[in-house]
C-alpha cells in the first residue's frame, strides 16, 4: 500500500484511542497531590488543544497555561515597525511568512501598507524569495525572516543559496528566536504556576530534546516533547501525569518518530556557519532576554537589512496597547479569556495584540476554538 | 495571434463582428438574435432575480474556468430559491490585447454550462479597457429563474432539520489556493465548479420539504452554516467526521494549516429539510454527479441559538465560527 499523507495522522486521531488516553489520564490523575499547570511552550500545542477540544477530556485538576512559543506573537511593536520601515524603501519589495502581514506594528500593519501599494508578499515557501530576487535584479528584495528553530535552518538555506547562485540583491532581516532562553526566562521569574510542560516537537527534531534537560535539573520540572495531533498530546499528558503520581522527574519523547537527543546535526551546522546569537532581543510581553535570537555573522553583514538599512530602523522599544494583555499571557500569567478586551475590541479581524493575529496565538485559538 | 483590441468594444463594426462571429455564435436564440436594446421575456408567476460578478485569477483552472463558473455561479443562485434558471445576462470586461482563443474558450464554456440547465443568454454587453486597467477578462451575468418551489429560505430552519451537504467540501477554494501559489503539488484536485439545477430539479421533483438550500460559495461550509443559524435562530450541530472531505483537501489543509469548512465551494451546497425527509433527498441528490457524495452532516437545535458546534467523534466540541480575515483573495 502506498504511503498517503493521511497515513502519517489518521492514527494520531482516532476516537478510540483518544477516548482511551482520557479514561487512563482521568484514573491516574485522581493520585494527584495537586493542580497540575502543563505549560504547552509551543503554539502548534495550543492549536491542537484548542482545536480538537482536548482541555474538554481532562479532569479539573490539570490545566494548561499557554507558552510563548509563537514566533508572530512574541514580535515586539519595534521589528514590525522595522519590517514596515524597509517595505517602504524605493524599489522594495518584502517578504515574510503567513501571519506577520497582519500583526499591528505602533501605528500600521504590513497588510495595510501593502494596500497603500508598497510590495509586500507573503510566501510559503522562503525558497520563493529565491525566484522573486532573481525576477526583480532592479529592486531591493527583503526576507523578514521570523521562526524558531524549527524555520532557521530554511533561511539558512536560503542565504547560503542566494550566495552560491550570486544574488546580490536579497537582503536578510532576520527575526528567529529560540526557545530555551525564552523558557528559562518565564521560569527563572517565578511567578508563573507551572509545574509540568510539554515541549515543542518540530523545533526538536531540528535541536534535539537535549535543549530541554535544563527543566527537570534546573527547576525540578517535568518535560515531554510531543507530537501535534491529538493522541501525541493525550499521551504525552498521560507520561507527566504519571512522573508526578510516580514521584519522579525527567525529561522524555513522546514524539520518537521523529525527535531524539541530538537532533539534525547538518541543520545545526548550516544555522552555526551563517547565523549566530544576538547580545540580547526584545521579546513582546517577556522583555530583553540575553541570546535569545540569532543574527547573520558579521561576515555576511553585506546581506544583512538591518546593518545595511540601519539609518533608516526605529529603534525605540514600543509597548503594547495598554489594554492588551499579551504579555501578561505570555508569560503564562493570564488566559486569553481574562483579557478584557478579548473578543470585544481585539478580535482576529481587528487585532489589539499579536496573540490574536497568528494562528497559533492563544488569543487565536481562543477566539477561533470557543469551547462550547 | 488574434488579439481583442479596444475597438472590439467601441459599438462600432468590429463590436459587432465580435457579437455575430462568437457571441451569438454560441449563445444562439431567438430572444438575443433580436438584437433589440433590451430582450423581452415571458414569465408566467413569481420569478427570482440575481447577479454576481466573476473576476477568478487564474482564468483557467482545473476543473473549469470564468466562463463556467458565471453560468454555474448564477444560475445556482437561482436554483437554490427553488427557481429554474432561465434567462441570462452576460458583460464582459476585458482588457485589450486579450487573446482571442482564450474568449472563444470560456464563450465555449459558458455555452456548455447553459447546455446544462436550459437556460439561455438573452442579452449582454461587452466592453474593453485599456491594457493594464484589468486583469484579463471580468465577467458579470444577471439571471432570472421561475419559481418552482415558493418558501425555501434561510430564515425557516426548525429544530431537528437535519443538514445535508451535497458533496465533499473545500475543493473549488483548495484549487485555486494551487494554481495561484504555483505551490507545486500535484495530484487529482479540480474545482466542484458544476451546475446545480439538475440536482435541485430532482430534489423538487420529489416532492422533498426543503426548508433552506444554498450554495456554500465564499465562505464555505462554515459561513452558510453560520448565516443559517442566525437567521433562523438556531443551533447547528455537526459532526465533524461526517463532513465528506477529499483527501487532496484534507492534505492541503494539513501542509498550511487551513481549515476546509472554510475554502469555497462553487458546486457543493447544503440543505436543511424535516429529518425525516432526508433518505429521500439523499437519494434524489445521488443519482447525480453533483450529489453522489451528499451526506446528513448534523441536525438544528436550541441547543445554543445562533451558533454552530462541531462535535468530535471523542466527545469534545468547539463552535465553528465564520472566516476571518485574508484566506483568499478573488476565488470567483
Amino acid at each position: 500500500m502506498p504511503l498517503t499523507l493521511n497515513n502519517l495522522y489518521e492514527d494520531f486521531r482516532d476516537p478510540e484511542t483518544i477516548k482511551a488516553y482520557a479514561s487512563l489520564i482521568a484514573e491516574e490523575a485522581a493520585r494527584l497531590d495537586e493542580q497540575l499547570s502543563i505549560m504547552e511552550i509551543c503554539g502548534g500545542h495550543t492549536h491542537t488543544i484548542m482545536k480538537y477540544g482536548l482541555k474538554q477530556l481532562l479532569p479539573s485538576n490539570i490545566d494548561f497555561i499557554h507558552g510563548p512559543g509563537c514566533p508572530v506573537c512574541i514580535m515586539p511593536k519595534e521589528r514590525i515597525d522595522h519590517a514596515i520601515a524597509l517595505a517602504q524603501m524605493e524599489g522594495a519589495i518584502l517578504l515574510t511568512l503567513g501571519d506577520m502581514i497582519r500583526v499591528p506594528g505602533s501605528k500600521s500593519s504590513l497588510a495595510n501598507e501593502r494596500a497603500k501599494g508598497y510590495d509586500i508578499r507573503p510566501l510559503y515557501t522562503p525558497m520563493d524569495a529565491l525566484r522573486i530576487a532573481e525576477e526583480n535584479p532592479d529592486k531591493k528584495v527583503i526576507f523578514f525572516a521570523i521562526g524558531f528553530e524549527t524555520t532557521t535552518p530554511m533561511t539558512a538555506v536560503l542565504v547560503e543559496q542566494a550566495i552560491k547562485r550570486g544574488i546580490k540583491n536579497l537582503y536578510f532581516h532576520i527575526n528567529h528566536v529560540l526557545v530555551p532562553p525564552a523558557v528559562d526566562a518565564i521560569m527563572s521569574d517565578g511567578t508563573a504556576k507551572i509545574n509540568a510542560f510539554i515541549g515543542p516537537s518540530h523545533v526538536s527534531v531540528i535541536t534535539g530534546a537535549k535543549i530541554y534537560e535544563y527543566l527537570p535539573t534546573r527547576y525540578d520540572t517535568p518535560v515531554v516533547v510531543s507530537g501535534f495531533e491529538p493522541v501525541d498530546v493525550m499521551e504525552s499528558i498521560l507520561m507527566l501525569v504519571r512522573q508526578k503520581v510516580e514521584g519522579w522527574c525527567a525529561m522524555e519523547i513522546e514524539y520518537k518518530r521523529s525527535v531524539t537527543m541530538e537532533g539534525n546535526t547538518k541543520a545545526q551546522e548550516l544555522i552555526a556557519k551563517y547565523l549566530e546569537p544576538r547580545e540580547h532581543f526584545r521579546w513582546r510581553g517577556i522583555g530583553d532576554i540575553p541570546h535569545s535570537a540569532l543574527k547573520l555573522r558579521d561576515e555576511y553583514a553585506a546581506l544583512d537589512a538591518e546593518k545595511l538599512f540601519a539609518d533608516i530602523l526605529p529603534t525605540e522599544p514600543i509597548d503594547d496597547h495598554k489594554l492588551c494583555i499579551c504579555g501578561t499571557i505570555l508569560r503564562g500569567l493570564a488566559k486569553p479569556n481574562d483579557c478584557k478586551v478579548f473578543g470585544k475590541a481585539c478580535t482576529p479581524t481587528s487585532p489589539l495584540g499579536s496573540c490574536m493575529v497568528s494562528s497559533e496565538g492563544a488569543c487565536n485559538a481562543y477566539y477561533r476554538y470557543m469551547e462550547v | 495571434m488574434e488579439r481583442i483590441q479596444l475597438s472590439h468594444g467601441g459599438g462600432g463594426e468590429e463590436s459587432g463582428k465580435l457579437i455575430r462571429e462568437l457571441f451569438y455564435r454560441y449563445f444562439s436564440n431567438d430572444i438575443l438574435l433580436a438584437a433589440e436594446d433590451a430582450a423581452l421575456l415571458h414569465t408566467g408567476g413569481k420569478i427570482a432575480f440575481t447577479t454576481d460578478s466573476f473576476t477568478v485569477s487564474p482564468i483557467f483552472f482545473r476543473g473549469g474556468d470564468i466562463g463556467k463558473i458565471a453560468i454555474a455561479g448564477t444560475v445556482n443562485d437561482l436554483s437554490m430559491m427553488g427557481a429554474k434558471p432561465l434567462y441570462l445576462s452576460s458583460s464582459f470586461i476585458i482588457e485589450e490585447g486579450f487573446e482571442f482563443e482564450k474568449l472563444e474558450k470560456i464563450v465555449a464554456s459558458m455555452a456548455e454550462e447553459l447546455g446544462k440547465c436550459g437556460a439561455k443568454i438573452v442579452c449582454g454587453d461587452t466592453k474593453v479597457v485599456p491594457k493594464g486597467t484589468a486583469d484579463g477578462i471580468y465577467i458579470n451575468t444577471s439571471g432570472i429563474g421561475e419559481i418552482v418551489r415558493e418558501g425555501i429560505s434561510a430564515a425557516t430552519i426548525e429544530e431537528d432539520d437535519a443538514i445535508i451537504v451535497s458533496g465533499d467540501v473545500g475543493r473549488h477554494g483548495a484549487a485555486i489556493l494551487m494554481e495561484r501559489e504555483g505551490l507545486g503539488i500535484s495530484g487529482d484536485l479540480r474545482s466542484d465548479c458544476a451546475v446545480l439545477w439538475g440536482v435541485v430539479e430532482s430534489l423538487l421533483a420529489a416532492d422533498i420539504p426543503i426548508h433552506a438550500m444554498r450554495d456554500a460559495t465564499r465562505g464555505g461550509l462554515a459561513a452558510v452554516l453560520n448565516e443559517w443559524a442566525v437567521q433562523s435562530g438556531v443551533c447547528l450541530e455537526v459532526e465533524e467526521q461526517r463532513i465528506p472531505l477529499s483527501t487532496e483537501v484534507q492534505g492541503i489543509c494539513e501542509l498550511f494549516g487551513f481549515e476546509p469548512y472554510d475554502f469555497a465551494n462553487e458546486g457543493t451546497f447544503i440543505i436543511a429539510l424535516p429529518a425525516e425527509y432526508a433518505d429521500r433527498a439523499l437519494e434524489a441528490m445521488r443519482s447525480h454527479e453533483a450529489g453522489q457524495k451528499a451526506a446528513v452532516i448534523g441536525k438544528a437545535t436550541h441547543y445554543k441559538d445562533g451558533k454552530v458546534i462541531l462535535r468530535s467523534a471523542y466527545g469534545s466540541s468547539r463552535y465553528l465560527d465564520l472566516p476571518k480575515g485574508e484566506l483568499l483573495p478573488r476565488i470567483c
